[in-house]
């Protein structure tokens, strides 16, 4: 009894240290991608073509799922808004709960499941298939050639894409609210307009959207440059990168949140 | 460095995004409906606009007849002066009344208005005599109290 005690004890022990040994890891590479990232911006050829396989080729499912979301939106808004003779209001409800809310979060999981699992999967392979270590026997630092663009690639790329996601969510609920409901398109607009601050709303998102590229790239290339050499290694370290960064993006959501919105 | 379709793709990307950020900022809806060509401008003065919001319609028995353009506060006048956008198609006599009304009880304002019987018609850049401000829902409440309170007394 006490000896099953000990272990379970033990095995907590052992994964709390090892939590903060691969934090205390991560916090190290972390430093190393960003002083490693000069060669990102004198070689902008790098991140431009890391630009196009996490930004261009999220834009289908972006602008698909932010459209639908937005019609979505339009429907269920209505449906409250309307009891209350309050449907004119829609526009401002749409807007505000996408570009507060819904455009960054949803943008960034997007993001996450899209692009991050694909530079984790890619790192990881190229570390499973020594190409790393290749690399770094021709003298090239494989963080600064190969983890810092993916890094940047991502930081640029989330802010857009969730302004992108946002005017498309804006577009839905028009759709929906103007041209199948039949409000009026002048009060819609004029509402909206009239309801969202372009610093407290807007900028506050893209805020949001950016921290949340910073931590969905970082945490990709660390589970990717982290990951077992091995297949199993690799399909593991996929699923955390989307496990960890859907989690950390929620909890980041809520303090960034509670910091700018405080309902004035 | 030569060119490749990649980049081409990376720059529609970012144009596209940057135009998205500018349509979330700007976010002025294009209103195709009523353009400078084929509307005319009139003004209104008002005591009390409530919560009139430019680009609200004009109505007329209940048909949007055009936009309000702008709203301004006069200082001279002490008053709320409105430029009104009307469709040229529409005609409206000079002792035309407009109001402020509500439609629904916590719904959008909107203005009515609504002709006279004069023969002369109103042209761009006249000023509608004739308005009536939005109603105030405290002052609308606090008379009522004052009333009932009165009612009381005389019992």
């Amino acid at each position: 009894m006490l000896d099953r005690l000990a272990n379970w004890l033990r095995k907590i022990g052992h994964s709390a240290i090892e939590g903060i040994w691969r934090l205390g890891y991560a916090g190290k590479f972390m430093l190393l991608t960003l002083l490693g990232s000069g060669s990102s911006f004198t070689r902008i050829g790098l991140v431009v073509r890391e630009l196009y396989y996490t930004g261009v080729r999220s834009l289908v499912i972006i602008i698909v799922s932010g459209l639908f979301v937005g019609m979505v939106l339009g429907l269920q808004g209505y449906e409250t808004l309307q009891r209350y003779g309050a449907s004119s209001s829609l526009g401002v409800m749409v807007a505000l709960a996408l570009v507060r809310e819904l455009g960054p979060v949803v943008a960034a999981l997007l993001f996450a499941s899209r692009a991050g699992s694909a530079i984790t999967a890619e790192i990881g392979l190229m570390k499973a298939t020594e190409q790393l270590s290749a690399m770094e026997m021709m003298a090239v630092d494989p963080i600064s050639r190969v983890v810092a663009p993916r890094f940047w690639s991502g930081v640029i790329s989330m802010p857009l894409l969730a302004a992108i996601f946002n005017a498309m969510g804006i577009f839905g609920g028009y759709l929906i609210g103007v041209v199948l409901i039949g409000l009026d398109e002048g009060s819609y607009w004029s509402q909206t307009h009239a309801g969202v601050d372009f610093r407290y709303d807007i900028l506050n998102g893209i805020i949001k959207s950016f921290v949340f590229g910073i931590a969905v790239s970082a945490i990709a290339v660390f589970e990717g440059y982290d990951s077992p050499p091995t297949a199993e290694g690799v399909s593991g370290a996929t699923t955390r990168t989307v496990v960890t960064s859907s989690l950390v993006i929620l909890f980041l959501d809520f303090i960034l949140t509670s910091f700018m919105f405080r309902g004035v | 460095m030569e060119r490749t379709t990649l980049d081409l793709w990376v720059g529609i990307f970012i144009a596209a995004g940057i135009g998205a950020i500018l349509v979330l900022a700007l976010k002025v809806g294009n209103m195709s409906s009523l353009d400078g060509s084929n509307s005319y401008q009139v003004y209104a003065y008002f005591d009390n606009i409530g919560g009139l919001k430019p680009r609200a319609p004009i109505k007329s028995a209940g048909v949007v007849v055009g936009r309000v353009a702008r709203i301004e506060f006069d200082a001279k006048q002490y008053r709320a002066k409105v430029t009104f956008d009307l469709d040229r198609k529409y005609q409206f006599s000079k002792d035309s009344t407009a109001s402020i009304l509500t439609s629904g009880l916590l719904g959008e304002q909107y203005v009515g208005l609504e002709t006279g019987a004069e023969d002369d018609m109103l042209k761009a850049g006249d000023t509608i005599q004739f308005t009536q401000s939005a109603v105030v829902l405290e002052k609308l409440i606090g008379q009522l109290m004052f009333n009932k309170a009165g009612s009381g007394n005389h019992k």
